[in-house]
């Protein structure tokens, strides 16, 4: 190739990238609220990480739909993560300032968590971690920008916990049973262990580690050691590919699906689709909700986003597993920021930090979710200074061989472990980090 | 016309053995280098510092690191993922269990940790050569990757496998604000560059090329290659290392073993050979396409306006393919067609 022509090109491709690089710091004082959505629809976990960026989209457009919240539109941008903690720091850095500035990042990846934790409070932008992130982050004395809403992995291993003994009738009857976890070899899978350690010494279990090396497709090493050791229940902690593989494996090695309990992550159709009747007994935690099909909010998004050709995804998928909790955790930020626009300028943008004291003063009663058309779909959250958790209320469900029902009653965590550790572990890092805890006078603003 | 050096006599052999013998080199170097210190820092904004220019700062080390290994002493390394956990984990493991231990300490000793390991691991270059050795070194890959996962002393007893580092101070300065933190990687990156330009052109860096060349008959006029090797595998690990340490601190602040998986290895592999093997240039020039590309890419494709899916998918495919474009159209790296450009700026306007 001629010297010349190359130099032109590079010429060409460098002005362009150079327009591209600055497009992102050029800052548009907008009239809208500024949702920036963290997702991966590609890689590994995409069979997951799409219905979840779906529902989460879908909801968006639908509050847009319905006027906004009391009139504020809301503009949304995707950034693909790929489950990559060095890329969706990328992307974050990316939107932050977008469209006047981001009003809460919801990073759906443990590792991004850790990473964005460190980030947050400096740039004054809050974190809702729906259902996973660091368990410890319940503590907002500690962790004033992080908002852990409706479950942890602390509190969702202690319902299994709990489920089990129950099953087993009683929590002595527990005693001297082996429990092994399967479990993500990542930030994310390895959240859980310290509860289940606390709860083996107190229950008197045994429990057997089995790590996965991310991101799961090969398993043999480790459900060959569940066939040594033939556990009395397994509990799953994978994501994405991870979790069919593992069922794969325990149909396989003739590990009963009936004895396996998934976290919320490993309990949605993309993790058993696969494997169909072979999953079938297969039990996972259900965050609060299932597969919702006939709540009405899934049919009024299928009326007003769907029905108007402005659907995200699949129609069929709406209503599904994970689709209802990307819609859930974006409902907890448009009523986090409905709520902090009562108190600061109802009707008008707000800040992301004006944003942070609307999760943390979140009130959704019984009424408020009906009216939202979350009746039957969640449980009332609210959230305090103290409590960023606002609830952890919890099911178990079942794959028929086609879809999930649900087959126990309400659950919640414990808080008599859980608490004592949830100190131990926000004030190490408040420690580490120099960080002092947050005055009581703190809360008010 | 411009870039000559007619003229230009060297009277004496300090003044022959610059490394920019031209005074127009010597002009554009010091030019760029009161860009990089003073014009930067103050008008960049946030998001080019934190998402591109301190990891290219940082993966050029990394690279320049490899380079010194791949590309002076020819030794195919798929190891450095692990070296650089090796120096970040050795630095946060200083820097928090010894109560206020200096951070320029802590990640040189990081650096320190990574060369001892990188010699460890260089070892069976002394037997095994070329593609052989790179399988041999994918095990110093998978080893880092298991002792930081499973062994919990080195992560702090932390129960997640996830590690994180805040309030770095240098002699009372806070390294807090994106401008300060590039400053920062920027001065290791400018005193390593210095440094290892000066070693590739010292009788060490010429026992490394005689290696790669021909090792046995660089054995024959005297070079010991047991200690030219080990050497390569030193120098270049304790610079990973340091890379490494500075990714964990300044750029991540906290991180799990992911961070430096296999992809990293080969990412800065991919680095080295399309910058250009053997080109402390290319190191840098590697790190700039293999970092900043991507991100333009896709901050481009989104800007169209497509789809998240199909955006992604689409920097995928063009980034794959002006790799092949490059190694077809020079497959000596981008070093290469600079030093061409070059020669023919020296002839310009007036070629022959």
């Amino acid at each position: 190739m001629k010297l010349k022509s190359l130099a032109l090109a590079a010429a060409i491709a460098f002005a362009g990238l150079s327009t591209a690089l600055t497009s992102p710091a050029a800052f548009a004082q907008a009239k809208e609220q500024f949702f920036p959505v963290l997702v991966y629809r590609t890689g590994a976990y995409a069979p997951n990480g799409v219905p979840f960026a779906n529902g989460y989209v879908d909801y968006l457009k639908y509050i847009n739909a319905k006027g906004g919240i009391n009139g504020v539109k809301i503009s949304y941008e995707e950034c693909e993560t790929g489950y990559a903690t060095d890329k969706g720091v990328e992307c974050y850095e990316r939107l932050k300032g977008k469209n006047g500035g981001a009003t809460v990042f919801q990073p759906l990846s443990t590792g991004i968590t850790f990473a964005l934790t460190d980030k947050a409070p400096g740039d004054k932008i809050p974190l809702i971690t729906s259902g996973y992130g660091r368990a410890d982050t319940v503590d907002g004395m500690a962790f004033k920008w992080n908002f852990p809403l409706l479950g942890t992995y602390w509190t969702g291993a202690d319902i299994l916990i709990q489920h089990l003994a129950k099953k087993e009738g009683g929590a002595d009857k527990l005693k001297g049973k082996k429990i092994a976890l399967v479990y993500h070899d990542s930030p994310y899978g390895k959240e859980p262990i310290p509860l289940l350690q606390e709860r083996a010494k107190h229950n008197g279990f045994e429990l057997q580690l089995l790590p996965v090396t991310a991101p799961g497709v090969e398993q043999k090493a480790t459900w060959l050691q569940v066939r040594q050791s033939r556990p009395d229940y397994v509990l799953l902690w994978g994501w994405g590919v991870m979790n069919s593989a593992a069922l794969k494996e325990a149909v396989a090695t003739g590990y009963p699906r009936e004895k396996m309990y998934g976290v919320w992550w490993s309990g949605a159709e993309p993790d058993v689709k696969d494997v169909g009747a072979g999953a079938k007994g297969y039990n996972a935690l259900a965050m609060q909700h299932g597969a919702e099909p006939n709540a009405k909010i899934v049919q009024d998004i299928l009326k007003e986003v769907h029905g108007k050709g402005q659907g995200t995804g699949p129609k069929e998928e709406v209503g599904q597993v994970l689709y209802m909790r990307g819609m859930i955790a974006s409902m907890l930020a448009v009523e986090g920021v409905r709520r902090a626009q009562e108190r600061f300028a109802k009707g008008k943008v707000i800040t992301a930090e004006q944003a942070r004291w609307g999760f943390e003063n979140l009130a959704l009663d019984q009424k408020k979710l009906d009216a939202l058309g979350f009746a039957g779909v969640m449980r009332p959250v609210s959230t305090s200074c103290a409590d960023h958790l606002g609830s952890s209320w919890a099911r178990i469900h079942t794959w028929d061989g086609s879809k999930w029902a649900f087959s126990s009653d309400w659950y919640e965590a414990d808080d008599s472990l859980i608490k004592p550790l949830v100190k131990a572990s926000s004030e190490k890092y408040a420690n580490e980090k120099k960080i002092a805890r947050r005055a009581p006078a703190d809360c008010q603003s | 016309m411009l870039y000559r050096e007619n003229g230009q006599f060297k009277t004496s052999y300090a003044a022959d053995q610059q490394i920019f013998p031209i005074i127009q080199d010597r002009v554009l170097i010091v030019a760029m280098l009161v860009v990089a210190f003073v014009v930067v820092p103050l008008v960049a904004p946030e998001y080019l510092f934190r998402a591109i220019l301190i990891p290219f700062l940082i993966l050029s080390l990394a690279a320049l690191g490899l380079n010194i290994l791949v590309g002076y002493c020819g030794q195919i390394s798929l190891g450095t993922g692990g070296f650089m956990a090796v120096g970040a984990y050795a630095a946060y493991n200083f820097f928090v269990r010894i109560d206020g231990f200096p951070v320029v300490v802590a990640i040189l000793l990081g650096g320190a940790c990574a060369t001892v390991v990188g010699v460890l691991f260089g070892i069976p270059s002394l037997r095994i050569k070329g593609l052989y050795l790179a399988v041999a070194t994918l095990a110093a890959q998978f080893f880092t990757d298991w002792a930081f996962l499973r062994i919990k002393w080195f992560t702090n007893d932390s129960s997640s496998g996830s590690v994180s580092v805040s309030s770095l101070q240098v002699a009372g300065w806070t390294i807090d604000t994106p401008a300060e933190k590039y400053l920062f990687c920027l001065m290791f990156l400018a005193v390593f560059g210095l440094l290892a330009k000066n070693l590739v052109r010292s009788h060490i860096g010429r026992e490394w090329m005689a290696i790669r060349d021909m090792d046995v008959a660089a054995a024959v006029i005297g070079i010991r290659p047991v200690y030219a090797k080990l050497t390569a595998f030193a120098v270049s690990s304790f610079i990973v290392g340091v890379a490494g340490a500075l990714w964990g601190f300044v750029h991540l602040g906290s991180w799990e073993p992911a961070a430096f998986n296999i992809d990293r290895s080969f990412q800065l592999l991919f680095m080295v050979i399309i910058g250009g093997l053997g080109s402390i240039m290319g190191s840098f020039f590697g790190a700039a396409f293999i970092v900043i590309l991507p991100i333009a890419l896709d901050n481009l494709t989104v800007a169209v306006g497509l789809n998240t899916a199909l955006a992604s998918h689409l920097t995928f495919m063009v980034f794959g393919g002006l790799i092949v474009f490059f190694l077809i159209v020079e497959p000596h790296g981008i070093a290469r067609l600079w030093s061409m450009g070059k020669e023919k700026l020296r002839l310009w306007p007036f070629p022959h």
